[in-house]
C-alpha cells in the first residue's frame, strides 16, 4: 500500500493506461458495429480522469519518479482541458465517424492512447519524459490520419505528418543530446541550474536550442516549419483534424513551458529571438495565406498557424502576464476550433463534407441557429470585442506591450485585421448570399446541444474572462514558482 | 596520441567513410551492407566510452536483426535504379549549395568560440564495473517511468500497424476450419425433384 500512496500524483495517469487496455480487450468482444459500449466506456474514462486529477490535485509542485514527474497547478489544468477537450471531440465525431465506418474501437482506444502522451508531456519535468510523451502521442495521431485507407488524400496527409513528424523528433533530439553533453544531466530544474551556476559550454547550449526551437516550431506548425499543416488538416477525415487541432495544441504550450520557460530560463535572450521571428512570420503568413483558401479546413489550418504565432508572443513576452496570457490564448484557442472543425462535422452527412466555402453560403435561410452559433466561432477567431477571442487576443498583446516590444504588438494587430477579413467573409456568405444546396440539415440531439453550448461558452467567457484568466495566472505563478 | 584516441580516429574514419559510402552506392545491398559496416564501427566506439551494453545490442539487434530483414526487403523489391536517379544531377548543384551554406553556418558558429573542452565530463569506472549490470538496475528503478512509457509506445505501433493493415477481403480464400466440420448435409446437398416422363419440350417426339 505504501507504494502505492507514493504514486498518488500519476492515478489519472496510471488509471487511464489500465482503462485503455481495458477498453482494447473488451471492444474485441463486442459485435455492435455503433460501438456504443465502447464509446460509453470511453468518456466515463474521460470522466474517471477527471475526477481523479481533481482529487489527487496538492497544493504546490510534487515532483515523482525521480523528478521525471511533475504535478502542479497548471498540469493540472491543463490536463482537465485535455479530457474536456477530448471528451468533446468525441461527441462531435461520432456520427460523422460512423457513417464513414471509422468509428471502430481502435479509433477510440488511439485517442485515448494519444490523450496519454499529452499528459504525460503536461506532466514531464525531464526531457525523456517530454518526449517520450511526444512520441506517444504524435505515434497514435499518425496512425488514426491514416485509419481511412480508401482515401488517397488521408494516406497522403498521413505520410506528409509522418516524414515531416520524424524529422522534427529528430531535430529535437539531436538539440537535447546538446544540452545532455553540455550540462550532464536531462532532469529540467537540473539542467537550469547547471546553466545557472556552471557556466559549461555555451555554444554548445545555443547549439542545442537552435535546434529544439525548431522542432517545437515543426510540433506547433509556426512558419518556416509550417508546411504540414494545411495539408495534414485538409487530407485527415474532420475528426482526425480535430483532435490534432485541439487538446495537443495544450499539450504543446505546456511542452514549450517546460523545456523553454522552465529548463532554459537562463537562456531567455537566446530564445526569445527566435521566438519573434517565428511568431511574426507565423501570424503575418498565416493571415496572408488564409485569404486564399477556398477550403475551410485549409482556411481553419493557416488560422491555426496564425492563432500559435499568438501563443509564441505571449510566451516570449514572459513573465506571470505573458505566460498566463499564452495559456489561456491555448484554452480559448481550443475552445473556437472544437467548434469550428464540430459545425463542419455537423453540416457534412454520408458521402458529403460539408469544408468548402461555398457548403456556407446562406446557411442563415437553412438554419438561423447553427448559423449563428458560426458567427459567434468566427467573431472570436477575428477577435470581435464580446467574444472570448478578443480578450485572449488582448491579454497576450498587453504582456508584449509591457514586455516593451511594442512594434511586435502592431504587426501583431495589423495582421489581425487582415486576418478578420476571411473570418468575416464566412459571415457574409452566411447570411447574404443564396444557399447553393437546400438539403434539410439533420443533426445529432447530443452534437446540436454540444455546438450551440460551445458557441454560447465562447461568448459568456468573453463576457466574463476574469475568472479563467486569473485560474491561468495563478497555475502558471504556482508551477514556475515565480513572483 | 594515446592508444585509444588513436584507435577512436580509426573508427571514426571507418564511421565516416561508411556512412559515405551507404549513400553513394549504387546498388541497394552494398549501400545496406555499409550501414553494417556504419553500425559496427559505431559499436567499437561505443565500446571505447565503456558502454559494452549498447555496443553489444547494436551489433546484436541492428547488424543482426534490422538489418537482415532490410535486405530480404532490398532483395524482394524490384527497385528500379534508373527511376530513383532520375533529376539527381539536376538538383545536384542546388544540395551542393545549400549543404555549403549548412556547413560554414556551423563553423562559423561552432569554430568562432572556444568548443573543444566542452562540457560535463563523465567519471571513469574501474575495469569491474558492469555497464550491463548498472544499466539493468537503472532502468528498472530509477528509470521505470520512461521504461513503462516506452512500452505503452511499442503498444501504440502494435495498434495502429493492426488497425492499418487487417482488412477482412471478401475475396479471400481463407480456410474456416471449424466451419468446415460443423457442415451439415442439408448445406451442400440439395435434392431437386425432376419431373419425368413429361416431354422434354417441342418438337421431336412426333
Amino acid at each position: 500500500m505504501s507504494f502505492l500512496s507514493t504514486l498518488f500524483p500519476a492515478y489519472a495517469e496510471i488509471f487511464l493506461l489500465v482503462m485503455v487496455s481495458a477498453i482494447l480487450i473488451v471492444d474485441l468482444f463486442l459485435t455492435n458495429p455503433n460501438k456504443t459500449v465502447t464509446y460509453a466506456l470511453v468518456q466515463l474514462t474521460l470522466l474517471g480522469c477527471s475526477m481523479i486529477t481533481v482529487s489527487t490535485h496538492q497544493h504546490g509542485v510534487v515532483y515523482l519518479f525521480h523528478n521525471m514527474f511533475v504535478d502542479d497547478l497548471m498540469s493540472d489544468v491543463l490536463k482537465m482541458l485535455s479530457y474536456l477537450s477530448v471528451s468533446m471531440m468525441l461527441v462531435y465525431s461520432r456520427n460523422y465517424l460512423m457513417v464513414r465506418g471509422l468509428f471502430t474501437g481502435e479509433f477510440m482506444a488511439l485517442t485515448l492512447f494519444a490523450l496519454l502522451g499529452m499528459m504525460v508531456m503536461i506532466s514531464a519535468s525531464h526531457f525523456l519524459t517530454l518526449y517520450l510523451g511526444l512520441e506517444l502521442l504524435s505515434l497514435s495521431l499518425y496512425a488514426m490520419v491514416a485509419l481511412q485507407r480508401d482515401s488517397a488524400i488521408a494516406t497522403e496527409a498521413a505520410m506528409k505528418y509522418f516524414i515531416l513528424g520524424a524529422l522534427a523528433s529528430g531535430l529535437l533530439l539531436y538539440g537535447m543530446s546538446m544540452f545532455y553533453g553540455a550540462t550532464g544531466t536531462l532532469e529540467v530544474a537540473a539542467v537550469s541550474d547547471a546553466i545557472t551556476h556552471g557556466v559549461p559550454n555555451k555554444a554548445l547550449l545555443v547549439f542545442g536550442l537552435v535546434f529544439v526551437v525548431s522542432g517545437l516550431a515543426f510540433k506547433l506548425g509556426a512558419v518556416p516549419f509550417h508546411m504540414w499543416v494545411p495539408d495534414v488538416y485538409h487530407g485527415a477525415p474532420t475528426a482526425m483534424t480535430m483532435l490534432i487541432g485541439t487538446a495537443p495544441k495544450l499539450a504543446a504550450f505546456a511542452f514549450v513551458m517546460r523545456i523553454l520557460v522552465e529548463g532554459l530560463q537562463p537562456l531567455m535572450v537566446h530564445w526569445s529571438g527566435m521566438l519573434v521571428i517565428l511568431a511574426v512570420l507565423s501570424i503575418a503568413v498565416g493571415n496572408i495565406t488564409a485569404i486564399a483558401q477556398t477550403n475551410l479546413k485549409r482556411m481553419l489550418a493557416y488560422s491555426t498557424i496564425s492563432h500559435m504565432g499568438f501563443l509564441l508572443l505571449g510566451v516570449l513576452s514572459g513573465g506571470i502576464d505573458g505566460y498566463g496570457a499564452a495559456m489561456f490564448y491555448a484554452a480559448v484557442y481550443v475552445l473556437m476550433s472544437l467548434g469550428g472543425f464540430g459545425m463542419i462535422m455537423l453540416l457534412s452527412r454520408e458521402g458529403f463534407e460539408a469544408d468548402t466555402l461555398n457548403d456556407y453560403k446562406g446557411l442563415n435561410q437553412r438554419s438561423p441557429w447553427l448559423a449563428f452559433v458560426m458567427l459567434l466561432l468566427m467573431f472570436s477567431m477575428a477577435g470581435v470585442p464580446p467574444m472570448v477571442g478578443f480578450y485572449a487576443k488582448f491579454s497576450v498583446l498587453s504582456a508584449v506591450v509591457n514586455a516593451g516590444h511594442i512594434p511586435l504588438a502592431v504587426i501583431a494587430v495589423l495582421f489581425s485585421l487582415i486576418g478578420a477579413f476571411y473570418y468575416l467573409r464566412i459571415v457574409k456568405l452566411m447570411y447574404f448570399d443564396a444557399p447553393e444546396s437546400h438539403v434539410p440539415i439533420s443533426i445529432q440531439p447530443d452534437s446540436g446541444l454540444l455546438i450551440s453550448m460551445n458557441g454560447l461558452a465562447v461568448l459568456a467567457l468573453g463576457i466574463m474572462p476574469g475568472t479563467f484568466m486569473s485560474v491561468c495566472a495563478v497555475a502558471v505563478q504556482q508551477s514556475l514558482l515565480l513572483h | 596520441m594515446s592508444f585509444d584516441t588513436l584507435v577512436f580516429y580509426l573508427l571514426a574514419a571507418l564511421t565516416v567513410f561508411a556512412a559515405l559510402r551507404v549513400i553513394t552506392a549504387r546498388n541497394p545491398v552494398h549501400a545496406a551492407l555499409f550501414l553494417v559496416l556504419a553500425f559496427f564501427s559505431t559499436a567499437g566506439i561505443w565500446m571505447l566510452l565503456e558502454a559494452e551494453f549498447l555496443a553489444i545490442t547494436l551489433v546484436l539487434v541492428y547488424v543482426g536483426a534490422v538489418m537482415v530483414l532490410f535486405l530480404f526487403v532490398v532483395m524482394m523489391l524490384d527497385i528500379n535504379l534508373v527511376q530513383l536517379r532520375e533529376g539527381f544531377w539536376r538538383w545536384f548543384p542546388f544540395g551542393v549549395v545549400l549543404a555549403a551554406i549548412m556547413v560554414f553556418e556551423m563553423v562559423w558558429v561552432l569554430g568562432s568560440r572556444q568548443t573543444v573542452e566542452t562540457g560535463a565530463q563523465v567519471a571513469k569506472h574501474a575495469a569491474d564495473y558492469s555497464n550491463t549490470k548498472e544499466l539493468g538496475r537503472l532502468i528498472y528503478t530509477e528509470y521505470v517511468y520512461p521504461f513503462e512509457l516506452a512500452a505503452v509506445v511499442l503498444l501504440v505501433a502494435i495498434v495502429a500497424a493492426i488497425a492499418l493493415s487487417l482488412r477482412h477481403r471478401r475475396d479471400s480464400k481463407s480456410q474456416d476450419v471449424a466451419k468446415q466440420v460443423a457442415v451439415r448435409r442439408e448445406d451442400r446437398v440439395r435434392i431437386v425433384s425432376v419431373p419425368s416422363g413429361k416431354k422434354a419440350g417441342p418438337g421431336i417426339e412426333d
